[in-house]
């Protein structure tokens, strides 16, 4: 009995010394492994679960939606010789959901169609299998979206949390680092648009990820591969290339031997390009066919009402009757590149880890607001950087999460997603406010920092986007929006009212919080500047 | 209370998630009791044989029923129509019936707030953890189908209530569970021995006016419940309908329990004795087929009747009364409870798997007291979720309960791991007693949360038995023995309720 009174006074001299401030200290006292496996195990279960919901065009034949294209692509390629996927012929007719990604989309497409065909042969017959949908065909499709997650977005969201923590780039916690995970695995629209809708942009995005990763930790040839990995499953991912691109050359010329550094990265880019493509380099007429599948110019320069420019400003100005496609082509990439010049040249002059976390957003953001056929899934993209700054940029990952779901509601209302969307969307304002976790705790302290030093150039617009009774507004506005695009119907004459005015919204966020973190990314460097300055000076 | 709310939130929104997944028939037949109760005369309730889903609950089951179907009313009239409502699958209802237990929970909220108020603030953390993200109730209440949450609100709360002295209102709230769900019952022979000697004690006079004011109490809230059925002279059908002794000693799945050894060694002896070539008859009902009808299902062994189980369950429960009576403590009052869940899912009759949250919940209150008890607890929570697996047989679940169990796991190691870590010796040693260096580091040795090799391979056990029942089974015998991995999982899981039995016991015998 004396013994067992002993082993209580341990236990609360143990739990006097165990109450730290810190509320997560019991999950990730185990180091940042330890609570990446269990926010990651989570992160998946709730994945399973937004796959218990429909997918996209379930039960709406002729067309269907995203998942007959996936599944369709999974057809061609499992029945075709490689050559053939991107040919219109008599078996593989290109105008029913042609193969429009590059090739290694299709070779995913391969690899899950073997899957498949084990498991329920009928889901891949060629022809037949037109519209196929079954209990357990969903069940193995939802499967290998949920396995390419686990086996590529997953582990590149731990390289790069550790990388970024040996950067030492975030804060020292080790609940900051968990809660940082967790923002990045379960960024709601990600989890909707893959797991409901049902895409693969967890492939194309942990690609990049890994990349950035890579690129973080000065391994700038694996980064390059990963980059063009990633390029090649989806060419959307070309929105990140000026950032990509200005940091290496940026980090080149600052070598010694600039133009050694460039010729290896180009001889790599151009080998990884050629071994991803080799079945199309035999012939020019191969490789120009899968080229023009990838960029279809046909489709006009918008679709639906996505928040971008063009979009937007369509309401003034009839781009589409004004214009012929080809000059809005020029017109769009002009655009582009004009808007996220300012970022790269930033990173060429002074390439920073950082600033190149910035680069990613302002030049993912350019394209989604004024690059050709915008999607309104194409906001993952931005949004990937964004998650990645979760630490630095509380506020605008909270409000521009909010509105990139929001700016999707439409697509995911139309694709029975509702539910998921509120149940997710309240799980991310949970998770974010997570008692204890940085968004409350440590709101200030960072960015007051930053402000002091960056005072005149961001106060107006940070004034401006943060202000208590703006968001509070435009809070207010979304959600009635919500409701009234659950509950009402546009008038007659304006059957997409609703659409619009969401578009409307959503696009003067962006474009608000794109200026915003050009500006910031180009504090950055006058703050290095500065610091540099003090150094010598010191 | 921040965080308490945080851990719920997060629970609701994955509560949400899981609204369109596979939900068994209980989900028909609770539909069908708001049918009844809103629709039928207080008179009928225990009559109607609409469906072959009678009402089977205690009234005030019952009434919250009639209570949901007022609102079931407004959103979707034919959600509670008797005969058009039959087999209903819209949306509505299933979103109605899913989002009120999700609600009620609200419940279950509360009662693990009350409980774990005056605990230190990383325990309470912990109990919240295993409480509100309990997988078990997870699957049993939000994917299966059942309002199991509030119900356990509501014990906790009787049980908090005792804990602190303030026995009437314990023993008021036990009573009114009771009349929710008769399951609960086992546990009654515990509270009466701890009321009749904690509340009712101080001399004769004293004793007799406590016991009749809670006599008085107890009496009241059955009135409120049986008094109508009473009134119509029901109350021998109620019973009848409460409590349906034709069903057989097992459910079609085995729960867990003693009887599988039982059937096992039935089955073993007549096996041996067939091969020594004494001719045994095959029983014509038998537990592998499903319903048991009045012959014995037994070939060898004496056949099991209510009243054995009745008996067996009493004796078990003897040694915990014998204490309670002896020196009843406040402080012990939760493993009690639990221990008699113990022993009546062990021995009882027509046990249901879902019953082993009536073991795991009331323990998670004090699994974080000692090392011991996380141990015991580590490892019961995980045999118990296990053995709640075969209750989701479809695919798409599959992913679902199998991560359910692993994040549980997880999160237990990481709770008990941080309430008993590696180095406190060294803590304890800087802070104040340097004098007892040498023996606070053999406590240190023992107090590291740590599982032994039986415990291990045990738990590496069970992927073994899953392992084989999901994937090895259907392809190395194909279609031959379906009911193996059935069979398998309940007696690996037994073994574990067992273990986890007769530790309880222990526990009680020794050091209460």
């Amino acid at each position: 009995m004396k013994k067992k009174g002993e082993m209580k006074k341990v236990v609360k001299d143990k739990l006097n010394d165990g109450e730290h401030d810190d509320p997560w200290w019991w999950l990730v006292q185990k180091g940042i492994k330890s609570s990446f496996l269990c926010v990651s195990v989570f992160a998946l279960f709730v994945r399973v679960a937004v796959g218990l919901h429909p997918y996209s065009g379930a039960n709406t034949p002729p067309k269907f939606g995203d998942y007959e294209a996936q599944r369709h692509w999974m057809e061609i390629t499992l029945n075709l010789p490689a050559k053939d996927w991107y040919r219109n012929s008599s078996v593989n007719n290109l105008s029913y959901w042609g193969l429009d990604y590059p090739p290694l989309t299709a070779y995913q497409s391969y690899i899950h169609g073997v899957f498949l065909k084990t498991f329920d042969p009928d889901s891949v017959v060629l022809f037949s299998s037109r519209g196929y949908e079954s209990y357990h065909g969903k069940l193995l499709m939802r499967w290998t979206v949920l396995s390419s997650d686990v086996l590529i977005f997953f582990p590149a969201v731990l390289y790069f949390v550790l990388v970024y923590r040996s950067m030492r780039l975030g804060m020292g916690q080790n609940s900051d680092v968990a809660w940082h995970i967790a923002m990045i695995l379960l960024n709601p629209c990600l989890i909707l648009i893959d797991h409901g809708h049902f895409q693969y942009n967890c492939i194309s995005l942990g690609l990049t990820l890994a990349a950035i990763a890579a690129a973080l930790s000065q391994k700038d040839l694996v980064a390059s591969v990963l980059y063009c990995l990633a390029l090649n499953h989806k060419q959307m991912s070309a929105y990140f290339a000026p950032a990509f691109f200005s940091y290496l050359l940026g980090k080149c010329l600052k070598n010694k031997n600039p133009v050694l550094e460039v010729i290896k990265l180009g001889l790599i880019v151009v080998g990884t390009f050629a071994v991803v493509w080799w079945p199309y380099l035999h012939s020019k007429e191969d490789a120009l066919a899968v080229l023009s599948r990838l960029a279809p110019f046909e489709r006009g320069i918008y679709e639906d009402y996505v928040a971008n420019f063009w979009c937007t400003s369509s309401v003034l100005v009839k781009w589409k009757k004004i214009y012929s496609t080809q000059s809005l082509r020029t017109l769009s990439l002009a655009a582009t590149l004009l808007t996220c010049l300012p970022s790269m040249v930033q990173q060429v002059l002074a390439p920073s880890s950082k600033g190149f976390l910035y680069a990613l957003l302002n030049s993912s953001f350019s394209f989604y607001l004024f690059s050709f056929q915008v999607h309104e899934k194409s906001v993952l993209l931005p949004l990937l950087p964004l998650t990645l700054l979760a630490l630095e940029e509380h506020q605008s990952l909270l409000w521009l999460t909010h509105f990139a779901m929001f700016s999707m509601f439409p697509l995911l209302h139309r694709d029975k997603l509702v539910l998921a969307y509120i149940a997710l969307y309240a799980l991310f304002i949970l998770v974010y406010f997570a008692p204890g976790g940085p968004s409350g705790r440590c709101n200030g302290s960072k960015t007051r920092d930053h402000s002091q030093t960056t005072k005149r150039g961001m106060e107006f617009i940070s004034s401006i986007a943060f202000h208590p009774l703006v968001m509070g507004f435009l809070g207010l506005c979304s959600l009635i929006l919500h409701v009234i695009y659950l509950t009402m119907r546009p008038p007659n004459k304006y059957p997409f009212l609703f659409e619009a005015v969401i578009m409307l919204i959503c696009f003067s966020q962006f474009v608000l919080f794109t200026l915003y973190f050009n500006s910031k990314q180009w504090m950055l460097s006058k703050h290095l500047t500065s610091k540099d300055k003090q150094k010598k000076i010191i | 209370m921040k965080q308490l709310l945080w851990f719920f939130g997060i629970a609701t929104t994955v509560k949400l998630l899981l609204i369109p997944s596979y939900h068994s028939t209980d989900l028909e037949v609770h539909r069908h009791w708001l049918a009844i109760t809103h629709s039928l005369p207080l008179s009928q309730w225990y009559y109607d044989e609409t469906s072959e889903w009678t009402l089977d609950y205690p009234p005030f089951f019952a009434y919250f029923e009639r209570f949901l179907s007022v609102f079931a009313n407004l959103i979707d009239p034919r959600i509670v129509h008797l005969h058009h409502g039959l087999n209903y699958k819209a949306n509505s209802a299933i979103y109605f019936q899913r989002i009120s237990v999700i609600v009620s929970d609200l419940f279950l909220l509360y009662g693990v707030y009350i409980s774990t108020r005056n605990l230190p603030s990383l325990k309470r953390t912990l109990v919240w953890v295993l409480v509100i993200w309990s997988p078990g109730l997870l699957i049993v209440d939000h994917l299966h189908f059942q309002y199991n949450g509030f119900l356990f609100g509501w014990l906790l709360l009787s049980i908090s209530f005792l804990a602190q002295g303030k026995d009437l209102m314990g023993g008021f709230l036990f009573a009114v569970l009771l009349c929710f769900k008769h399951l609960f019952a086992v546990a009654a022979p515990v509270y009466f021995v701890y009321l009749l000697r904690h509340y009712c004690r101080g001399g004769l006079v004293r004793g007799f006016a406590r016991l009749s004011a809670i006599g008085a109490v107890v009496v009241a809230v059955f009135a409120a419940a049986y008094g109508p059925f009473v009134y119509h002279g029901q109350i021998q059908q109620v019973i009848r309908r409460m409590f349906p002794f034709g069903r057989g000693l097992c459910h079609a799945y085995w729960a867990p329990n003693f009887w599988v050894f039982y059937i096992m060694l039935d089955k073993g002896i007549a096996f041996l004795l067939r091969k020594a070539g004494f001719n045994i008859p095959t029983p014509v009902a038998s537990f592998t087929g499903g319903l048991v009808g009045d012959a014995s299902p037994f070939a060898v062994l004496p056949r099991i009747t209510p009243m054995t189980t009745f008996i067996m369950v009493l004796l078990a429960l003897s040694p915990c009364l014998f204490k309670a009576w002896r020196d009843p403590k406040p402080r012990l009052i939760a493993r009690s409870v639990a221990y008699a869940y113990t022993c009546g899912f062990l021995f009882g009759w027509h046990v249901h798997e879902k019953a082993s949250l009536h073991i795991s919940i009331p323990l998670a209150l004090v699994a974080v007291e000692s090392l011991e008890d996380a141990k015991h607890y580590f490892l019961l929570s995980v045999v118990s979720c296990y053995s709640l697996f075969p209750l989701l047989y479809e695919a798409q679940e599959y992913p679902i309960k199998v991560l359910l169990l692993l994040l549980h796991t997880i999160l237990m190691w990481f709770c008990f791991s941080a309430l008993f870590p590696k180095n406190i010796a060294t803590k304890g040693s800087l802070q104040d007693d340097k004098k007892s260096k040498g023996s606070s580091r053999t406590a240190a040795e023992e107090q590291r949360f740590e599982l032994g090799w039986v415990a291990k391979s045990y738990l590496l056990g069970v992927v073994v038995v899953e392992i084989w029942g999901q994937f090895l089974h259907p392809y190395l015998l194909g279609d031959k023995l379906p009911f193996l991995p059935l069979m398998l999982i309940s007696m690996y899981c037994a073994i574990g309720i067992m273990y986890s039995w007769i530790w309880q016991l222990k526990w009680i015998i020794i050091f209460s």
